[in-house]
């Protein structure tokens, strides 16, 4: 019954988005016409009905109807609750209803929240919306129904793979695809100013906090997943330019683009045509990524079930919203100028520097993702791994370090270098000194020694706007905006002082031996046998202490689930101000040895440390924006008030 | 039933369905030099360096530096043992590659087939230069 | 900006989409495919596998006579379930020696009880170096081996009823 409720929820909000597309489009023509006062209900409508078919999913893995296929194929009666739940989006249909419900809910919120655009704009960025979603829908309900029943319930689910049943599972996709689907946003009001020609300042500001609610999840999400394969995966690896990670990272980079180039257009009223391309491109990396992951036509470890239909279904929608909106783009952006013009040094400058720099890396991610598919075409199989993307991703990284530097301390419009020489030498001093310590006191690669350097320079030049300004004044948005540069600078320099300083120690010990990594001395204490709610595990005791301080307990775990069959290691973490411990038990190597696999990474967690405050400034700069917004409106309302008291 | 795992390698950007291939685990204890170092650091580095940029054969998308795949863990051991004969990494290297392709190595090298993948980024750098310049000429 | 440059974007994702589309509606293997065929097996020396049957060594592979390598291992699936065909080579008058990948004598003995034994010869390859040796990435695989002990043909997975006649051709055609 309930998974009844949920098909039918979905269907209704099918016909909801379907009546929202119907009147957007008549709304063109005559915006008086009655139908065009249904697109905003129907479309808070349809969001509450997804998410009302999402909570019936959950009920139903809640309960593990085994009647339900999705229930029976993905989940078991043994597992806690909470990877029950969880993992109702951890596979192809759950995750697909997620995705729709964001969609719907997103679109929801722009109904009920979007007042600036003119409302013919807003209209067709309405029945954009409505339109895409459209398509999902079509895709869930006839080629992956999530609510499908068995002739016959399953006496027992096949369970989650144990990979999954961990809390990342909870935080990681939820928070991605929040990002992923929030783009579709940005992809409804390109679409919709490029339809009514309203390309404007305005424009721009009503995008720009959808695209940085978005691009938050987009980055927690990432961070998030890169943190999970770290301690999940047992080798100490955090990024590993796997299809799936880059499918990630796309869209995070075009919408990283597209937040900038937001700001030119909403200040300065240039790049309106390049804003409008960046709208659609984030999107279009968000499915052309599902695209890829889905379709099994790239061979990555995070497989879905794959299924060549499923595949093709894809493809056309693929074809129709981002072939449709970049023909739009072709027609009609044309007769969308350029704008304001500006000079060399100025903000607006680094900004569409810093913009080409990001789409280049775009364009390496996407060209390394798919080349071995290309080749694979003429029957040559080639690998593209770290070793590739590393260098040549650094070769545009580094440069749009540097402009980050300066960018935020030049002034629209025109401004002059040497105007900046103060700050600017001490940067650059101090780039020089940190570049002449590490080379005299340790040796490191160039890319990791650049790495050092520029996160360095970036960390002192992110917080030069500070400098002579009363604090009390500085406007939110602005505190946002450094506090995601110096996010960045410390991503970069955990990064990069991974790649340079990690320690790795292999042993096959005894209970009671030690084996030292760095600065830290492990003793293996015991091994004991252990069990959770549905493995065993056999879970090491470790004594360890740093620089012969005193000792720690940590246990790592080598588990057995039983459904699925499947053994995976539990990694345990010593984090310190200035790196962490890494310690996983291996098999038993030999009569009464144990493989002990040990790293010292320094200064590793600042990876993660990093994209937090990166996410973090981009809640503070959506709060100065939103707050300025509701300033504004007030202050509008308020003349308008008096404006019709005099009237009176 | 490790190989599951072993097969999946890396877990990340999505979480998602597996899908695995039915395939039991041997019993046999590692190869001697799968989960051991090479005494000699300096050796060690090479081979660790070495690893990095060999395929896991049995796995998608990971070295068999970072892969518990019992057979990266028998490539781990050949790496580290003809290190430690003296051999030339980049000779390791030329030895998988005669057996099993390009594929196995991730070491990026200009060939016929792959000069695109060096080509484009040098294009997309021409591009973004001429597009920056001709901006701020018409600009300034 | 021009206007034919706003039509590159478009241009591109036409592109993607054909090559996608191709790529979808054909079909897909995951195979890493040895690049050793046509060339001579190199040289290994192994230790018998399993009591009953002898060791195997490159020299037992120069008699003139093509047989074929079966790489295999008592605890991977699909060996067993092509066992039913390799018997059927056997007694079509096929010389099949194997090599057993990381694998103990007496759970290399258990499996031939179970699925049959139609191997001449078995060798233990402890350390999988016969098999990255001879370009081989799983189990099980099956290569054509001339008489000159030159690597002919590798098949990769396990081998179906209908594969049988296709390596009774191959062997026909290296004699």
């Amino acid at each position: 019954m309930i998974a009844e409720l949920g098909l039918a929820a979905l269907w209704l909000a099918a016909a909801l988005a379907a009546l929202q597309l119907v009147a957007g489009i008549l709304a063109q023509r005559d915006s008086g016409a009655s139908l065009a006062m249904l697109a905003r209900p129907a479309a808070i409508m349809q969001g509450l009905l997804a998410a009302f078919a999402f909570l019936m999913l959950l009920v139903v893995f809640a309960q593990t109807d085994l009647s339900v296929k999705l229930v029976a194929m993905n989940s078991h009666s043994e597992k806690p609750l909470i990877f029950k739940l969880a993992g109702a989006f951890g596979n192809h249909e759950g995750s697909m209803l997620l995705w729709i419900t964001i969609m719907a809910l997103s679109g929801a919120l722009i109904a009920a929240l979007e007042r600036r655009l003119p409302e013919k704009t807003m209209l067709a960025t309405m029945a954009a919306q409505a339109f895409v979603g459209l398509g999902f829908y079509a895709f869930l309900l006839f080629s992956s129904n999530p609510f499908e029943r068995l002739p016959q319930p399953a006496p027992e689910g096949m369970g989650l793979n144990p990979l999954l049943q961990d809390i990342g599972l909870v935080f990681h996709p939820p928070t991605l695809y929040v990002g992923y689907v929030g783009l579709s946003v940005a992809f409804s009001f390109a679409v919709g100013a490029l339809l009514t020609r309203q390309v404007t300042p305005d424009f721009a500001r009503a995008m720009r906090p959808w695209v940085l609610g978005a691009w938050i999840f987009l980055t927690l999400g990432i961070t998030a997943g890169s943190y999970w394969a770290y301690y999940e995966l047992g080798w100490g690896g955090w990024w590993f330019w796997d299809p799936v990670e880059n499918a990630s990272l796309m869209p995070w980079l075009a919408a990283t683009a597209l937040l900038h180039s937001a700001s030119v257009l909403a200040a300065r009223d240039a790049l309106r045509a390049w804003t409008i391309m960046l709208g659609v491109i984030a999107f279009s990396m968000s499915m052309v990524g599902t695209f890829l992951v889905r379709s099994g036509i790239l061979t990555s470890v995070h497989a879905f079930a794959v299924d060549p239909e499923r595949g093709t279904f894809i493809l056309v929608l693929l074809t129709i919203y981002i072939g449709g909106a970049l023909l739009l783009f072709g027609l009609r952006a044309g007769t969308v100028s350029e704008g304001e013009r500006f000079s060399v040094a100025s903000r607006e400058a680094a900004l569409v520097f810093n913009n080409v720099m990001l789409s280049a890396i775009l364009g390496v991610v996407l060209l390394g993702t798919l080349y071995p598919l290309v080749t694979e075409a003429f029957n040559v199989r080639v690998s593209v791994g770290p070793p590739y993307f590393n260098p040549v991703g650094a070769l545009f990284v580094f440069p749009m370090i540097l402009v980050m530097m300066v960018g935020p301390l030049l002034r629209w419009r025109r401004d002059t270098i040497s105007r900046l020489a103060k700050p600017l030498a001490l940067v650059a001093a101090a780039m020089a000194v940190g570049l002449l310590l590490i080379a005299v006191l340790s040796p490191v690669g160039i890319l990791p020694l650049l790495g050092l350097v520029l996160s360095l320079g970036l960390a002192i030049a992110s917080l030069m706007p500070l400098r002579g300004r009363k604090l009390r004044l500085l406007p939110i948005a602005t505190w946002g905006m450094i506090m995601a540069h110096f996010g960045i600078a410390v991503a970069l320099f955990g990064m990069a002082s991974e790649s340079a300083f990690s320690q790795e120690k292999l042993a096959a010990v005894k209970v009671g031996e030690s084996a030292s990594v760095g600065p830290w001395t492990v003793v293996l204490a015991d091994v004991v046998p252990t069990a959770g709610p549905n493995w065993t595990a056999l879970e090491g005791r470790l004594l360890v202490s740093y620089k012969g301080g005193t000792a720690k307990e940590i246990d790592p775990q080598s588990r057995n689930f039983w459904a699925p069959p499947q053994e995976t290691t539990e990694s345990a973490l010593v984090t310190r101000w200035n790196g962490q411990l890494y310690a996983v038990v291996g098999r038993e190597a030999g009569p009464g040895r144990w493989q002990l696999r040990l790293w010292w990474k320094p200064f590793v967690p600042f990876i993660w440390y990093g994209g937090v405050l990166v996410a973090l400034g981009g809640v503070l700069a959506l709060i100065g924006r939103v707050a300025a917004d509701l300033k504004r409106r007030n202050v509008k309302s308020r003349s308008a008030l008096r404006r019709t008291e005099k009237a009176a | 039933m490790m190989a599951i795992l072993r097969m999946l390698g890396i877990l990340a950007a999505l979480s998602i369905l597996f899908v695995l291939p039915s395939r039991a685990q041997d019993s046999l204890p590692p190869a001697p030099f799968a989960y051991t170092q090479l005494s000699d650091p300096e050796q060690e580095a090479k081979a660790q360096a070495l690893m990095e940029t060999l395929r896991c054969l049995k796995c998608q998308s990971q070295s068999i530096a970072d892969s518990d795949a019992p057979m990266a863990g028998d490539m781990r051991h050949q790496v580290r043992t003809r290190i430690a004969a003296g051999e030339d990494p980049e000779a390791i290297r030329a030895w998988l590659v005669d057996r099993y392709g390009d594929y196995v190595s991730y070491a990026p090298v200009v060939s016929e087939t792959t000069w695109p993948l060096f080509v484009i980024p040098l294009l997309i750098v021409l591009l973004a230069g001429i597009v920056l310049w001709r901006r701020m000429r018409a600009r300034g | 900006m021009k206007r034919w440059t706003l039509w590159v974007p478009l241009a591109l994702f036409a592109l993607f989409c054909a090559f996608a589309g191709w790529q979808l509606s054909r079909p897909k293997d995951e195979f890493v495919e040895s690049t050793m065929i046509g060339k001579a097996l190199p040289e290994f020396d192994l230790r018998a596998a399993t009591a009953d049957r002898p060791a195997l060594a490159t020299r037992d592979f120069l008699d003139g006579k093509p047989r074929l390598l079966n790489v295999f291992a008592s605890w991977c699936v699909p060996c067993a379930a092509e066992a039913p065909q390799l018997e059927a080579l056997r007694r079509r008058g096929v010389d099949i020696v194997a090599v057993a990948i990381r694998d103990r004598p007496d759970d290399v003995a258990a499996f031939l009880a179970r699925y049959g034994n139609p191997y001449s010869r078995i060798g233990a390859d402890d350390l999988s170096e016969v098999q990255l040796e001879i370009g081989s990435s799983g189990v099980p695989e099956t290569f054509v081996i001339d008489g000159k002990g030159i690597i002919r043909y590798q098949h990769i997975g396990d081998i179906r009823p209908g594969d049988v006649s296709m390596l009774l051709t191959k062997l026909e055609d290296v004699r």
